[in-house]
């Protein structure tokens, strides 16, 4: 079965069908990209998946659940992550700090018991900080801990945002154009991140304008156009698709 | 004389300063996570007040006390639940009004339940006439107990807000609501903190205070006043300014007996607060480009 499985999904925003029954499935331990042009409906997909919209129409499920039409925070607890395009960090907090609010969905800490800071939160305080110092290595910005995340400079906020995403332990991650922005060699470093991700155990769907990073690390590519699926295939057989040809990879890339 | 008369009104400077400050702080808390301005605010001080006094009667004082502030937080949840939680992306302006409207319901009630009458827990130590004396001027051991206990107030904020899993959500609701339900945090449920949150603080005030300054059912929109003149003085959303700002009115106001009848003393908050909102709505230690970026 499946991990993530979307059934159909439509999204009509006025007069504009944002996403027009779009199916397709992920397998555990993939990467899998979501490419089209502007305006293809790639990130209303994303926030569909994401609980950020409610689908008119269609499913999405995963694991063994339903989860379309549940709230983001339902959906981040279930075992989803995900970064947006435009980086959201917390401001007035360090990176430090906005990577443990990403423990949230792993951490026990109730209301009452953080009012009075029971013995038991103290541990729970002290994991916190060590699973969240632990992502921030994986990422290889701990040094930057206790700078303020808004700080940053751009690359080093995206890779707060991820710290923070991978902080939840997820099984999950969606990743909203995570090369934008960046440099050749920033990209490349992306890419065996995400890589690197991936081998830890995490299923990653991506979407990306980037078409060299999208085909060297996707396993599979699903091709959007005017909200509709055109393809979904693996990168070469995409990069051969007469139709994703002439949609998208034969226009001016720039 | 002249040096000691001064003390004593910085001293009744002070006490009244701690009170708006935490006041400000409740605007604050609130506005932070809901970017609205909560006029039931100073309700929740009077409720507190209110609420001890009456359990005082069949518990004993501290027990009373505990009691009014989680019966006031619960109030402020119940508030929070029935009138602004199901409201899906309202106007500002909305809200404000709504905010009113609850802080007449809530005096009604309490004029209903407690009647017009002036009350006040007792002195915790000492009584009226009890008083320390520091190089002459005389200080009220419930003006320490104000300000001993405001204090904890503020500093236990700073650390839940710091240091608990719990306070870095409500900040990050502040900061960026989206990227907070990302992490699964359910920002709905964190507004409903938010309002205990600053029902709780502002009842735990309302009840120390009683003894110095009385409370009755009606003492909330004065307070309400004060409060926001002090937030919008250290600047929205900024706690640690309302407490510099609480200390700032508080102080202004006991000075001005000086030179002006104590009628006027009111007066003060509101030119005040009304010279703000002209000349610099971002507060005296806001940011001026950032606040430009705020919706309200």
């Amino acid at each position: 079965m499946a991990l993530l499985e979307v059934n159909n999904l439509s999204k009509r925003f006025g007069g504009l069908q944002a996403v027009k029954d779009v199916s397709f499935s992920v397998e555990r331990g993939m990467i899998k990209a979501v490419i089209g042009p502007n305006g293809a409906g790639k990130t209303t997909l994303f926030n569909l998946l994401s609980g950020f919209a409610e689908p008119d129409t269609g499913e999405v499920r995963f694991r063994d659940a339903w989860i379309h039409g549940r709230g983001p925070h339902q959906i981040a607890a279930s075992g989803i992550s995900r970064t947006f395009q435009h980086i959201r960090l917390f401001s007035h907090m360090t990176a430090l700090e906005n990577v443990t609010v990403g423990r949230h969905v792993r951490s026990r800490a109730g209301f009452v018991a953080g009012m009075l800071s029971l013995p038991w939160t103290h541990r729970e305080e002290r994991e916190i900080r060590e699973k969240s110092l632990n992502a921030m290595e994986f990422l290889g910005i701990a040094h930057l801990a206790h700078d303020e995340a808004t700080s940053l400079s751009y690359g080093q906020q995206r890779a707060v945002e991820l710290s923070r995403a991978l902080a939840a332990e997820p099984e999950m991650l969606l990743l909203d154009e995570p090369a934008a922005g960046l440099n050749m060699r920033e990209t490349a470093d992306l890419a065996n991140l995400i890589v690197r991700i991936r081998d830890r155990g995490i299923t990653v769907l991506i979407v990306e304008h980037d078409m060299s990073l999208v085909m060297k690390i996707s396993d599979e590519v699903v091709v959007l156009s005017y909200g509709e699926k055109i393809a979904d295939e693996k990168p070469l057989a995409v990069q051969k698709d007469p139709q994703v040809i002439s949609v998208y990879l034969g226009e001016d890339e720039c | 004389m002249f040096l000691e008369l001064f003390f004593q009104y910085l001293v009744a400077g002070l006490t009244y300063g701690t009170i708006y400050a935490i006041v400000g702080i409740g605007f604050n808390i609130v506005y932070n996570t809901t970017g609205i301005i909560n006029f039931a605010q100073g309700e929740f001080v009077m409720l507190g007040g209110m609420i001890a006094v009456s359990l005082h009667s069949l518990l004993p004082l501290p027990i009373a006390i505990a009691a009014a502030v989680v019966l006031t937080m619960a109030i402020g949840a119940l508030i929070e639940m029935t009138f602004i939680r199901w409201l899906v992306k309202p106007a500002v302006l909305r809200m404000i009004i709504i905010t009113i409207g609850i802080s007449i319901l809530v005096r009604e009630a309490a004029l209903h339940l407690w009647g017009e009458s002036v009350r006040s827990l007792p002195y915790f130590t000492g009584n009226e006439i009890s008083a320390f004396s520091f190089g002459g001027v005389r200080v009220s051991p419930q003006v320490l107990w104000t300000l001993g206990i405001c204090s904890v107030i503020v500093i236990s904020l700073n650390l839940f807000f710091k240091y608990t899993m719990l306070g870095r959500e409500m900040r990050a609701c502040a900061s960026n609501r989206d990227a907070a339900a990302l992490c699964g945090i359910p920002t709905r449920n964190m507004v409903t903190l938010s309002f205990a949150l600053a029902a709780g603080i502002g009842a735990l005030a309302g009840a120390v205070v009683s003894p110095i300054t009385q409370t009755s059912y009606s003492i909330g929109t004065g307070l309400a006043i004060k409060g926001f003149t002090v937030a919008i003085l250290g600047g929205l959303g900024n706690s640690m300014a309302a407490v510099a700002a609480g200390f700032i009115l508080g102080i202004l106001e006991s000075f001005s007996i000086w030179v002006m009848p104590t009628a006027y003393k009111d007066a003060i908050a509101i030119t005040i607060l009304l010279a703000m909102l002209f000349v610099r709505p971002s507060g005296l230690f806001g940011n001026k480009e950032a606040f430009r970026l705020k919706d309200f």
